[in-house]
């Protein structure tokens, strides 16, 4: 497919990893925030191209790892309740709550349903307005708009039988708690090319001069992530510590206003506890007041019951790139993609589960 | 499944409505969907789009697709 296929080229890549090897003359440690960038590097063998003195660790930018064990709790406590339909996607069936996973409530018979867009859940909505439909709303700022958008359809349709589980987050938040955490080793960031897309860079420049660390908006193809790096390792090797976008045919620095302002009208930003990462300040969003109606929260009250995290997963060390999935004891043995421990080695962007399916 | 911060490039083809009601079918290498276009307002039919959870959230750039390959070509010739 065009804009896919040609930033696969093998031969290009072969070169982009020589003027890397060349550029990186001392040690040093990059991450590569999103999930779907892990999936990449570790798809396409790209660290094995890397110089000996390159690390990559992987970062939290992982939607489905970072929801809150609570919010499942939640997810599963109204999936199981008779009048409600949960639409979430696909990603999220397999993620361990504290009592079974939505594939298992599904397969007990709970109406839990799998869709592409949050739009597709509105529509379920329309379609069966004697029951409740409540959208699972996971995801980073890539994924806000689209919630935003399905938020102004129900609210304007008025559609009294939809509403939303928020659980919203925010990229910049997180990368400054990394940054400021004790054991950080990470000296440089490729910051996701569609959370940027929509949000821009500007937040970034911030925290580039604040760390001192170079940010380089980078996408999602073995070219992009190799150029992605090598525009970092320069900026270190040099001593620059600025924001550079490899990602060039789709971010701006703005990013997309008309999203962004859609986003700000439907959402706010909250403190918000991220799974591995703990309370992350700033780090979500959620529904303004005007939207309130539409709070899955609001309109289904529960009462908290204690959640309860494998004793054996170290699913936190690996978010914020401390451990690499095989080092974790548990990591294809007592935690596999089909009987997972956390939410790493569920989804398609855990860094756990890219490790199981191309490394073993 | 959906991978969740991919987002899949893919052609418009067609549009209608407008504002939050803006839609358009994209082409995804010949697989055809209809896909919100409320956060893409000046798109039109010809562009590559970037499609995440059934919303357009950006065009690409043609001129600056070509960057890529232009700066390898730059730093090999160094």
């Amino acid at each position: 497919m065009k804009f896919l296929d040609e930033y696969r080229d093998p031969a290009a890549c072969r070169r982009y990893a020589a003027q890397l090897a060349e550029a990186c003359t001392r040690p040093w440690t990059l991450m590569e925030v999103c999930g779907g960038q892990t999936h990449a590097v570790i798809r396409f063998g790209l660290d094995q191209l890397f110089p000996p003195g390159l690390r990559l660790v992987h970062g939290p930018g992982c939607p489905v790892c970072v929801t809150p064990l609570e919010q499942i709790d939640r997810a599963l406590e109204l999936a199981r309740s008779e009048e409600v339909i949960l639409c979430t996607f696909g990603d999220m069936l397999r993620v361990p709550g504290s009592s079974g996973d939505l594939q298992a409530a599904r397969a007990e018979g709970a109406d839990v349903r799998v869709v592409y867009s949050p739009l597709d859940a509105v529509e379920v909505a329309r379609a069966h307005p004697h029951l409740q439909v409540v959208f699972f709303a996971v995801g980073f700022e890539t994924t806000a708009p689209a919630n935003a958008v399905a938020a102004m359809a129900a609210r304007r349709e008025r559609l009294a039988n939809f509403s939303l589980l928020v659980s919203q987050v925010r990229v910049p938040p997180a990368l400054e708690l990394l940054l400021g955490a004790e054991d950080n080793q990470v000296q440089g960031f490729l910051a996701a090319g569609h959370v940027c897309t929509i949000m821009g860079w500007t937040e970034y420049e911030r925290i580039a001069a604040r760390w001192k660390v170079p940010l380089v908006v980078t996408g999602f193809e073995p070219l992009d992530l190799l150029q992605g790096l090598l525009l970092c390792v320069r900026q270190l090797e040099e001593g620059r510590y600025e924001v550079e976008n490899q990602y060039e045919r789709s971010v701006v620095r703005e990013g997309n206003g008309t999203a962004r302002r859609l986003l700000e009208r439907v959402f706010e930003v909250v403190d918000r506890p991220w799974r591995g990462l703990g309370m992350v300040p700033a780090g979500g969003l959620a529904l303004r007041p005007e939207f309130a109606e539409l709070d899955a929260e609001r309109r289904f009250p529960s009462r908290p019951t204690p959640a309860c995290e494998s004793g054996l997963c170290r699913a936190g060390e690996v978010l914020r790139g401390v451990l690499r999935p095989p080092e974790c004891p548990a990591f294809g043995t007592a935690c596999t993609p089909e009987s997972p421990l956390g939410a790493p080695m569920v989804s398609n962007e855990g860094a756990c589960a890219a490790y199981y399916r191309f490394r073993r | 499944m959906l991978l969740m911060c991919l987002a899949v490039p893919g052609q418009l083809l067609d549009f209608q409505g407008e504002g939050l009601e803006r839609r358009g079918t994209v082409s995804f290498g010949g697989v055809r969907k209809l896909v919100s276009l409320a956060c893409l307002p000046e798109a039109v039919p010809g562009d590559f789009v970037l499609v995440h959870a059934g919303l357009a959230i950006g065009r690409i750039d043609p001129g600056a697709a070509e960057r890529v390959f232009a700066y390898l070509e730059q730093v090999d010739g160094l």
